[in-house]
């Protein structure tokens, strides 16, 4: 293995480490200088990523790749063992593109009070926080990296967030640690129970992979594994976020500063979803299939309930913010299926809504940023004729976002509810095609809210008190951030193999190892 | 035993000692406006000793008789007490200086206390440790009533005092009740001799355990004995508060340890489940207190308190078999040493904040990041590090005793759930200050000028809590030089 085979995912995960400390070392005065160097680092670690896309060997049985595994806590028996396959591959690289993106936007705009170097500082830990989630394979490594967003998102919107920031930050983070906590004890549970040696000196294992061909083995008893997917499934609802447990999300999007908003929706739902798939499925299968049936209860409940909830909203950043429940209830849906299709599904749907959510995240942003309001009423419609870039723009990524085909959203959502006619064996198929009809309904709704949004801000004739304003439409900085964004939907839309390529083997030798492989 | 005295091994307390003697006499020759040598003169001594303790690694003596041993457990506890000792003279020296006290008295008794602290882990008999928590004790309540035009300081020093001689007279009780159950105050011997004990003399060897926990109980502000710790932090001098959240609960739990794992080690099945509803409440009555606290001061007495609970609650793991109850130890160990890092890192940012509004209110904290920045990034890792959040090693403090708790079994993964629900709920409280350091605007936006030692104090400890998490090993570790238990 060569060195670049054993660095390649450290260094992308950890330079956007070393770009915040050179951040923070400069003078602050030099607001410039450090808005470019926070686009260097991102874009470094962006490239460092796509090397690694491009050096992935897809043809590979699904295996780990760039895998490396060596001592890190040896009191506890903790290793440093990270490596990645066609599942986190997307998300990765994701991961690193939106956190690019984020920055290049910041070029342009740093939100009040200002404070470029904390604010691309904490940016930056943020990406490693993400990053890391998606490549750990050992589960304490994997915490580490959960929890690590937290800090920097909870001051991200704290103190870069609009009027109600202080309440939805911390309520975001009680919410959050409080479902970590519980995974954190299953995680120590399967430790306990775990009987495989990963490192020598040892009878139990932190390992994913270890744990997986135990778990899948059979090694956890029924009733062991019911309360710890439970306890771990928990942590990864909350962060989802699984219906009833969303009620911090809509709160933490909408005070949150733009790009936050982007990172959040874009990368850091889908590390709830990504838990789901990586650690509770394979290593807790029994408990899978017991919970399942409550899994598609609960997604089935969020795709109507989130859709409903955007009907009635007035402000622009929430109605995204709901709509992304919705958006994630469909991926869980996928998810609970237990099936190829489902899964591959899932994480179509995660990246997708990666990309197009983002974007209407940066959409809302700009419009704020021109209007000073995000309150449909307020914006009264006109903006096809007043920005019309903006507004076809806006216009193009809902429309992506309520599921049109040949664009991005579509495959997700539509390959879900087909999974849903047809669950795992063993699955109650009346109840999941049930489930499949209520997202039928939902994706009727989410049409219909998105349209409505885009009749009442895009068209109709612009209100006076807009007149007066001069309001710029697209600037050249905002192009550069959303160009790979929009023409990702429509690739990502005609082109599904992009994604489903990659995470297929992956997904087959996951749910063969489950004895789902059918 | 060739000799009876072995002065190598007790070599750093005959330094202190000395020390001490000497920062009295010539605390009188001094002039008014040099007062403050005595502080120099102190950490001199302080360190020497430090240097005395690192001559001693490795190696496993006694004297006395046995009274006194210096081994790897022993070793840790001198280091760490006399690292904190340097880091408590160095945030007192302003503060002593610019607010009038009788300087040399106070490095008097501080080093006295530390004395103590000093010959705690060392003390393997009944006898001295009694005097080595006495000699802890005594000093410190002088100290907490060392700023005598301040009432608040006159009724902490009091209530300190009160609660402190009572629990002592509870544990005098108990400890002579074991003596006279087995004529023995060597802990070994005790161990071997309560073993045997049956009958109705064993429900006696329980109460006799009971009363001599008390005494610690009240040292480490474990409820029902931590009415004293709010009042006092808050009445005594900020330094001195730091030294009781650092080194004071430290030694009494330096002293439970030895008491719990060596000479009751036996009777385990009796008192666990007591520190298990112990643990539970303090740190549930800690929690709950703390979030309706509006001054600094008074938020860390009692987060001290919750904190003490966390502590306490591999004591209640012990029993079940010899490799559980190493991995118990450790964890606690492993708590004490990371705790008092982040305790004291808060206390030294506490002092800067004092200079300017001497009343500690969190709004006195608004704006900090603008008006002292390194100060506000060091108070919001020693907060994150309390409430046990990455990237600190408070993070990994809670997961060992965790790991701890849910291998153990049994009772275990309760009392962890029961801990991880209260380390959620210490979030909203110590988060309360990050937020009005960052998320508010200061009154006064004038940059806050902080001495040079409080802030090289900050900038340490802030880079050991995060440099923990970053290699935990070192410090996860360290318990396991513990030549205590798992013989």
């Amino acid at each position: 293995m060569s060195g670049w085979d054993r660095s390649a995912i450290t260094i992308a995960t950890f330079l956007p480490v070393a770009g915040a400390i050179v951040i923070a070392a400069m003078p602050r005065e030099k607001d410039r200088l450090i808005r470019w160097l926070g686009v260097l680092f991102t874009g470094a670690a962006l490239v460092v990523s796509i090397a690694i896309a491009i050096a992935f060997d897809y043809g590979g049985r699904g295996g780990l790749q760039f895998e490396v595994d060596t001592s890190w806590i040896s009191a506890i028996g903790a290793r440093y063992h990270v490596g990645i396959d066609g599942i986190s591959l997307p998300l990765y690289v994701l991961t690193f593109l939106l956190s690019f993106l984020c920055a290049v936007y910041t070029v342009r705009y740093v939100p009040e009070p200002g404070r470029t170097k904390a604010f691309l500082g904490l940016m930056l830990l943020l990406e490693t926080g993400m990053a890391g989630t998606f490549i750990a394979f050992d589960l304490l490594l994997f915490f580490v990296f959960w929890e690590l967003v937290l800090v920097p998102m909870y001051f991200l919107i704290g103190i870069w967030g609009s009027a109600n920031r202080e309440y939805a930050a911390i309520k975001f983070f009680l919410y959050t640690v409080f479902g970590s906590v519980f995974m954190l004890l299953g995680f120590l549970g399967m430790y306990f129970r775990s009987d495989v040696s990963a490192a020598p000196g040892f009878q139990h294992s932190f390992d994913i992979v270890a744990l997986q061909h135990f778990g899948a083995a059979g090694g956890f008893t029924h009733g062991f594994q019911v309360v710890v997917f439970g306890a771990i499934a928990l942590g990864f609802a909350v962060k989802v976020p699984m219906w009833p447990f969303h009620t911090w999300l809509p709160d933490a999007h909408t005070e949150a500063p733009t790009i936050g908003s982007v990172l959040l929706a874009g990368v850091m739902l889908k590390m709830g979803t990504y838990g789901f798939i990586r650690v509770a499925l394979p290593i807790l299968p029994y408990g899978a299939h017991k919970y399942a049936p409550w899994i598609g209860l609960l997604a089935a409940i969020a795709i109507v309930y989130a859709a409903l909830a955007c009907l009635a909203q007035k402000d622009l950043k929430r109605l995204i913010a709901f709509s992304s429940v919705g958006h994630m209830g469909f991926v869980m849906l996928g998810i609970a299926t237990l099936t190829q299709i489902g899964i591959n599904a899932a994480i179509f749907g995660m990246v997708a809504h990666g990309v197009i959510t983002g974007m209407l995240f940066f959409c809302v942003g700009s419009i704020y940023d021109r209007y000073h309001t995000r309150q449909i009423a307020e914006i009264g419609g006109g903006m096809m004729q007043n920005v019309p870039k903006l507004a076809s723009i806006f216009a193009y990524v809902a429309i992506a976002s309520l599921g049109l085909p040949g664009l991005a959203g579509f495959w997700g959502e539509v390959m879900a509810l087909l999974a849903a006619f047809s669950p795992a064996s063993g699955l109650n198929v009346a109840l999941f095609r049930g489930f499949m009809v209520a997202g039928g309904v939902g994706t009727i709704l989410t049409a219909g809210y998105f349209l409505w949004m885009l009749q009442r801000v895009n068209l109709g004739v612009l209100p006076d008190r807009w007149k007066e304003h001069h309001i710029s439409d697209i600037l050249a900085v905002e192009w550069v951030a959303w160009m790979p964004l929009l023409v990702g939907i429509v690739l990502l839309g005609v082109y599904p193999k992009l994604v489903f390529g990659t995470t297929s083997e992956a997904v087959h030798g996951l749910l063969s190892a489950l004895g789902l492989g059918s | 035993m060739a000799q009876l005295i072995d002065y190598h091994a007790i070599l750093p307390e005959l330094i202190l000692s000395g020390t001490i003697m000497l920062v009295l006499v010539v605390d009188v020759f001094l002039p008014a406006r040099r007062k403050w040598f005595a502080m120099p003169l102190s950490l001199l001594g302080v360190v020497a000793s430090l240097v005395a303790v690192l001559t001693l690694l490795g190696s496993h003596r006694t004297a006395f008789g046995g009274m006194f041993v210096v081994d790897n457990f022993a070793i840790l506890f001198k280091i760490f007490f006399l690292t904190v000792a340097i880091v408590v003279l160095s945030i007192s020296l302003r503060y002593f200086r610019e607010g009038g006290f009788y300087q040399g008295e106070y490095y008097f008794l501080l080093l006295t206390s530390f004395l103590g602290c000093l010959l705690m882990p060392s003390s393997r008999d009944l006898l001295m440790l009694f005097i080595a928590l006495e000699l802890v004790s005594a000093p410190g309540f002088l100290m907490v009533a060392f700023r005598k035009g301040d009432p608040r300081s006159n009724e902490a020093g009091l209530k300190f005092f009160l609660i402190g001689v009572l629990s002592t007279a509870v544990m005098l009780y108990g400890m002579s009740l074991v003596y006279g159950l087995t004529g023995a105050t060597r802990l070994t011997v005790i161990a071997e001799r309560l073993a045997i004990v049956s009958g109705g003399r064993l429900t006696l060897a329980y109460a006799a355990i009971l009363f001599v926990v008390a005494g610690f109980a009240f040292k480490v502000s474990a409820v029902p004995f931590q009415f004293w710790a709010p009042d006092t932090y808050e009445g005594a001098p900020v330094p001195v508060a730091a030294f009781l959240g650092a080194a004071s609960s430290a030694a009494g739990f330096a002293g439970l340890l030895q008491l719990m794992f060596v000479a009751f080690l036996h009777q385990a099945s009796f008192w666990a489940p007591i520190f298990a509803a112990v643990s539970i409440a303090t740190m549930t009555v800690g929690n709950l207190l703390a979030l309706q606290q509006r001054q600094l001061v008074r938020l860390l007495a009692y987060s001290g308190i919750a904190q003490a609970g966390y502590i306490l609650l591999p004591f209640a793991l012990v029993g079940k078999d010899a490799a559980t109850d190493q991995r118990a130890f450790s964890a606690a160990v492993a708590y004490i040493l990371i705790y008092a890092v982040m305790n004291l890192g808060a206390f030294s940012v506490a002092i800067a904040v004092s200079r300017r509004s001497p009343g500690l209110l969190f709004r006195d904290f608004a704006g900090l990041g603008k008006t002292a920045p390194l100060l506000a990034i060091g108070m919001a890792t020693f907060m994150a590090s309390l409430a046990g959040v990455p990237p600190t090693g408070g993070f990994w403090a809670k997961i060992i005793i965790f790991n701890a708790a849910i291998n153990r079994g049994g009772i275990g993964p309760v009392l962890a759930v029961v801990m991880l629900v209260n380390s959620v709920m210490s979030i909203y409280y110590y988060f309360a200050v990050p937020r009005m350091m960052f998320f508010e605007t200061p009154e006064d936006t004038s940059p806050l000028r902080s001495p040079a030692l409080v802030t090289a104090v900050v900038a340490a400890a802030s880079l050991a809590v995060l440099a923990a998490f970053v290699w935990p090993d070192w410090f996860a570790r360290a318990p396991q030089f513990s030549t205590l238990v798992g013989r």
